[in-house]
């Protein structure tokens, strides 16, 4: 029988081994975007 | 066999932790801590919706369920479900967050980031400027060679620990005084690698002043550049005005064509502000995309209703606008377009660490703006709020305490992020919003969280189509079969 969920993406957002951060990344709505920046796209530069 | 109250049980904290969503009528179901994404067919959503809603009592869940399905569905899907917490792919723990909180309150504070208001001055006219045609309200003046200089060294004499710096030449309009935007990025290159660091310097511009010296440099120097363009030609010129009067569209299109050819188009944003002048702005990024640009930006005015903001009559035409623009998006990507918008840009697979997540925003404790005389706010949003004065690049940040308060400024302490199944990735919105309209940090601005949710949701739909292609529609299709058979 088929799944009724999928899962597609199996999630490490939260992840005990990832608490510490280096603060390499690009901080705040410095670039492309001036007014509604998003955690989301501020890639991680280590991943 | 799963019983009901045990799925009732999870939902004990209301429904946080996890969100169910159709775009387009593609039902998918994120978990908010975890960040798994799972597709789901009618019989989970709709099983999901009345536990939502029946969550303290069970026995009412489970008679309004069999109403609709027959009990071999209901125990399918309560199977799965509880299968998936199990596997920490639903209601995933997020209880460590809060001792991880104590520990960081403790930690170094660094400059990271500086946005340089090399002048408050500006070629252009727009009608919704937040910087009030550049000044931001203060003086007219453009920074000097040596502010520019002890600016680099303010960033650098802060930097702690961090390798990768940033300074964005923003204005105003930064190429009304390039010669000094030439004279900073030299000096801060020549220093940072004294330091052994490297700084990363972006260009915001209008194009009005973005002739081929300009391109050279830029070019040469591996800058970032951000392009101000709205879209169509109507939308654009009803609001970005040249000082005669005339629309900026031919001129600043034409610039910026030959600008990113001359970068194989990469590295930039054209990056346009939509108001409730264009409600239908999925017209204006499809616009820019036809173009033929690679790297779009497109976000909503900050300014009052009564300006160029939105009412909230506006509001759920805006939501269903980032859906029209997120299947608009697709469709292209699909066809073989290079796609980039960025407010869609969501990083599914890996994410940011725990630090990243709870503060997307690192206004007033690593990312500082300094006006043309070296005063320094917590953003280019603040320059002229004299209550957010922080201090200066000869003297440094006097008021400590305020990089104390914005660092504290994360999901966990907003009231309202803390119970929004956004949080994680939202991670708590702009601080210069929640002041302007609510008069304080940790209280954020209710519209712009509505958008951002839209926005979040569109992000996830175009991303699992980035990533798995037509395989979404030929699930899709599978549980149309699947849902006649039942």
């Amino acid at each position: 029988m088929a799944s009724r969920v999928i899962t597609l993406i199996k999630g490490t957002a939260v992840k005990t081994d990832r608490t510490v951060g280096c603060g390499e990344c690009q901080t705040s709505c410095q670039s492309a975007c001036k007014t509604s920046c998003t955690v989301g796209n501020q890639k991680c530069l280590n991943s | 066999m799963v019983r009901i109250s045990e799925l009732c049980s999870l939902f004990s904290d209301g429904n946080k932790n996890i969100h169910k969503f159709k775009i387009k009528g593609l039902p998918i179901l994120l978990d908010a801590a975890g960040g798994s994404v799972h597709l789901i067919d009618d019989a989970v959503w709709d099983i999901l919706e009345s536990i939502e809603k029946n969550r303290t009592s069970p026995a009412i869940a489970l008679e309004e369920l069999e109403k609709k399905y027959p009990p071999k569905v209901i125990d399918e899907v309560m199977e799965e479900l509880v299968s998936l917490w199990e596997q920490g792919l639903l209601f995933a723990d997020e209880s460590f967050v809060e001792e991880f909180l104590n520990a960081e309150e403790n930690g170094e504070l660094t400059v990271k980031a500086l946005c340089l208001h090399i002048a408050h001055d500006c070629n252009m006219t727009c009608g919704y400027c937040f910087a009030s045609q550049g000044s931001f309200g203060l003086e007219r003046e453009i920074m000097s060679e040596e502010v520019g200089e002890r600016t680099v060294d303010f960033l650098l004499e802060n930097s702690g620990s961090r390798k990768n710096l940033e300074i964005d030449f923003f204005g105003g309009e930064p190429l009304i005084n390039f010669k000094v935007v030439e004279h900073i990025t030299a000096y801060g290159k020549k220093k940072a690698e004294e330091y052994g660091k490297t700084i990363n310097f972006t260009l915001t511009t209008n194009c009005l002043l973005l002739d081929e010296e300009v391109c050279e440099f830029v070019n040469e120097n591996g800058m970032q550049v951000i392009l101000s363009l709205d879209g169509r030609k109507a939308t654009n010129d009803r609001v970005r005005l040249l000082k005669n009067g005339g629309g900026s569209y031919d001129t600043v299109v034409e610039r910026i064509m030959k600008f990113v050819e001359s970068r194989n188009h990469e590295n930039y944003y054209v990056r346009g502000t939509f108001t409730r002048k264009n409600l239908d702005f999925s017209r204006d990024v499809f616009h820019l995309f036809d173009l033929g640009l690679k790297h779009v930006s497109v976000e909503p005015v900050v300014a009052p209703p009564e300006e160029y903001g939105f009412y909230g009559e506006d509001i759920p035409l805006l939501e269903e606008e980032y859906e029209n623009l997120a299947e608009g998006l697709v469709k292209r990507m699909l066809a073989g377009q290079d796609i980039d918008f960025y407010h869609f840009n969501i990083d599914l697979d890996d994410g940011q660490c725990l630090p990243r997540k709870i503060r997307g925003c690192g206004a007033g404790f690593e990312y500082f703006a300094v006006t043309p005389t070296g005063d320094i706010y917590p953003c280019h949003q603040f320059v002229g709020e004299k209550n957010f004065l922080m201090g200066n690049v000869f003297e440094g940040i006097k008021e400590r305490y305020m990089m104390e308060l914005f660092r504290s400024a994360h999901i966990f302490s907003k009231s309202r992020c803390r119970e929004c199944w956004a949080r994680f990735l939202c991670s708590g919105g702009c601080h210069a919003s929640a002041y302007q309209f609510n008069g304080n940090l940790f209280e954020p601005f209710e519209t712009a969280c509505i958008l951002q949710k839209k926005r979040i949701e569109c992000g996830i739909y175009f991303q699992l189509y980035k990533k798995f292609g037509h395989k979404i529609s030929e699930i899709m299709n599978s549980r149309d079969s699947l849902g006649e058979k039942d």
